[in-house]
């Protein structure tokens, strides 16, 4: 009977429940899908283009790892490692306005920030670095006196004016800055800008690591990072924990990408994750509501009808298991279509094409458990929201039914 | 076949006390065609509620086939009797709108978990008992007053049952409907089926075997064709 009913029902009806049931179920999956992906996105885009999967670096109180070139014999010793970047890292300042400076009272040009001596190559091999370069060119292993500048050391990327932070102004690929390394100055040419949703990226200075070390006096080859690219399908914490084994934490601090996030990033993910469950359980309500009435109405229309039914025989939950058949039906054809809209449409879409958010490209996290728990709770939501007006319809007395009596 | 003793039937409308049925004793027997008539009010719908189990009586009894007597019998039991022992015919025929003529005839024989195929083919035999076969196929609304009154005897009649119940069956029907529907009531009659119908019209009161008249909740004669 339910499955009749729903064949020769109103097609605009049933087409409008079904378009509501599609919206709850995207609601459901899509909003914490962006939320959490939004955070997602920056996790991702830090493990890609920084931390790489397995990050090793400086123990707390050590400005580099002691004993790299040992370090580094360890990690070609191991198989799931597919490459390594290695880098030297000191804190610096920048100083674009020396030249032009006349007075000492003159306001000077002048950024604070991390200096990176980095193999281009490796770097670009493991990070991508290339590509986030939006001015000039990027480094070249015979580079001289050539520098990548993060974006936000440079002020028409960043235009904020705050007591604690600056940024160089009027810079430009080609224009010549002074690097001050503690005593050390030295006068360079940027080559490029860099520009990074990760903040790693553009809030360093990189050149070539074979120029930095000669600058800072570094002839021990210890550096201050190793970020080291698995085979893919390799799980990180096993490559860690073999390093672990070598010894290499010793002298470094030894971490996946999850091991480095922040307790911050995690705790925001938990919080957006229930923030989008909050918002998307507005959504269950609306389409049980919906449900809800849509059942009543049909059932209240037709109590005439359920009387006659139970007069003549037919037991009142047989009734009640029609309408609930109906509700499944509403509840799975939508979610299917929601499903197949996500899977198929919006999560390659938004992969392909990540929302620009302001401090990460978001994607859309849906993980097929979750999705499947959230599609389980629209249809249990929908069966209490069908059932109930059924049975309430049912209960009533068969003969006030049948005779239309109140 | 079914008797009823001392029933009677009450309705409180606030703290007053309608009195519609006082005090029933009547007896039809098996294969019987009894009318019930009586001016409107006088309590011809309530008797029939009460004997096919579709209501309550205030006090009194209702015993079905010897033994069953209604008032010891659950909602649950009263429910699975009157879809496997009882038939009902509406005045407005009651039909699902959703469901062609052959699923309405079909629908209570399922219920009662008779085959699918056996089920159906038992509802086109009623079908084409009542003059239907060309219909089986049609929705109640694309069918006249009097063919949706026949579907409805077709599903009363499907599962055999022991009495058919007609409730003002031509009171929606013109003459020639009313006709053809008093006519397969006579035919059901004359192959054994005990029918119980209640009518105002005299003419077709007429066409029963027996009429019990009634006035103000109480018989007040019975009249033999």
């Amino acid at each position: 009977m339910a499955v009749r009913q729903i064949k020769r029902s109103s097609k605009w009806t049933t087409g409008l429940i079904i378009a509501v049931m599609i919206l709850t179920s995207l609601n459901l999956i899509v909003v914490s899908g962006i939320l959490v992906g939004l955070i997602q996105g920056a996790i991702d885009a830090v493990r890609t283009h920084y931390t790489s999967d397995v990050i090793i670096s400086t123990l707390k109180n050590k400005s580099y790892i002691e004993n790299s070139p040992e370090v580094m014999s360890v990690i070609d010793k191991i198989p799931e490692i597919e490459g390594v970047t290695a880098r030297y890292l000191k804190g610096g300042t920048l100083e674009a306005n020396y030249k032009t400076r006349v007075k000492e009272t003159d306001k000077p040009n002048t950024a604070a920030g991390t200096i990176v001596g980095i193999d281009p190559t490796a770097e670009d091999k493991i990070t991508d670095l290339s590509k986030f370069v939006v001015e000039g060119s990027y480094l070249d292993a015979n580079d001289y006196d050539q520098v990548l500048i993060g974006s936000f050391l440079v002020k028409k990327y960043l235009p904020i004016e705050s007591p604690g932070f600056s940024a160089l102004d009027n810079i430009e690929p080609g224009t010549k800055i002074r690097i001050n390394i503690g005593d050390i100055q030295r006068e360079v040419t940027v080559k490029g800008i860099v520009k990074s949703k990760v903040d790693e990226i553009s809030l360093r200075v990189f050149m070539v690591d074979s120029q930095f070390r000669s600058i800072i006096g570094r002839n021990d080859y210890n550096v201050s990072e190793i970020a080291a690219k698995l085979k893919p399908g390799t799980n990180p914490e096993v490559v860690r924990d073999a390093l672990k084994r070598n010894g290499v934490d010793t002298v470094a601090k030894v971490q996946t990408y999850t091991d480095a996030q922040p307790k911050f990033i995690k705790d925001l993910v938990a919080t957006f994750a229930l923030l989008g469950n909050m918002i998307s359980s507005i959504g269950l309500v609306v389409a049980s509501i919906t449900i809800f009435i849509v059942i009543f109405i049909n059932a209240i229309t037709r109590r005439k009808f359920i009387g006659i039914l139970k007069g003549i025989g037919i037991n009142g939950k047989a009734i009640e298991i029609s309408y609930v058949f109906q509700s499944i039906f509403y509840a799975l054809i939508g979610s299917v279509i929601g499903i197949v809209i996500v899977y198929a449409l919006l999560q390659p879409f938004i992969a392909a094409h990540p929302i620009n958010f302001p401090f990460s490209d978001g994607i859309l996290v849906a993980p097929v458990s979750g999705t499947l728990a959230r599609i389980a709770l629209l249809i249990f939501t929908t069966i209490v929201a069908g059932y109930i007006p059924a049975r309430m319809i049912v209960r009533k007395n068969t003969l006030d039914s049948i005779l239309g009596r109140k | 076949m079914i008797e009823t003793k001392k029933l009677r039937k009450s309705f409180h409308n606030g703290n007053v006390e309608t009195e519609i049925l006082k005090g029933i004793d009547f007896h039809v027997g098996r294969g019987e065609f009894v009318a019930i008539m009586g001016r409107s009010g006088a309590g011809k719908s309530t008797l029939m509620y009460q004997m096919s189990l579709l209501d309550e009586p205030t006090s009194g009894e209702v015993i079905i086939n010897g033994g069953h007597n209604a008032a010891k019998m659950s909602n649950d039991e009263k429910t699975l009797f009157r879809l496997t022992r009882l038939g009902y015919v509406f005045q407005d025929y009651a039909l699902i709108p959703e469901l062609n003529a052959l699923e309405n005839v079909a629908l209570p024989l399922l219920m009662q978990d008779i085959p699918w195929k056996k089920a159906y083919t038992q509802a086109e035999e009623a079908l084409k008992r009542v003059g239907l076969e060309t219909h089986m196929g049609q929705l109640p609304s694309q069918l006249s007053g009097g063919e949706q009154q026949r579907v409805s005897i077709s599903r009363a009649i499907a599962h055999k049952p022991d009495i058919l119940f007609a409730d003002e069956p031509t009171a929606n029907l013109d003459n020639e409907s009313s006709r053809i529907i008093l006519e397969i009531f006579q035919e059901l009659h004359k192959a054994g089926q005990t029918i119980i119908m209640v009518t105002h019209e005299p003419e077709y009161g007429k066409m029963a075997q027996k009429i019990v008249h009634l006035d103000d909740g109480m018989i007040t004669g019975v009249t033999r064709n």
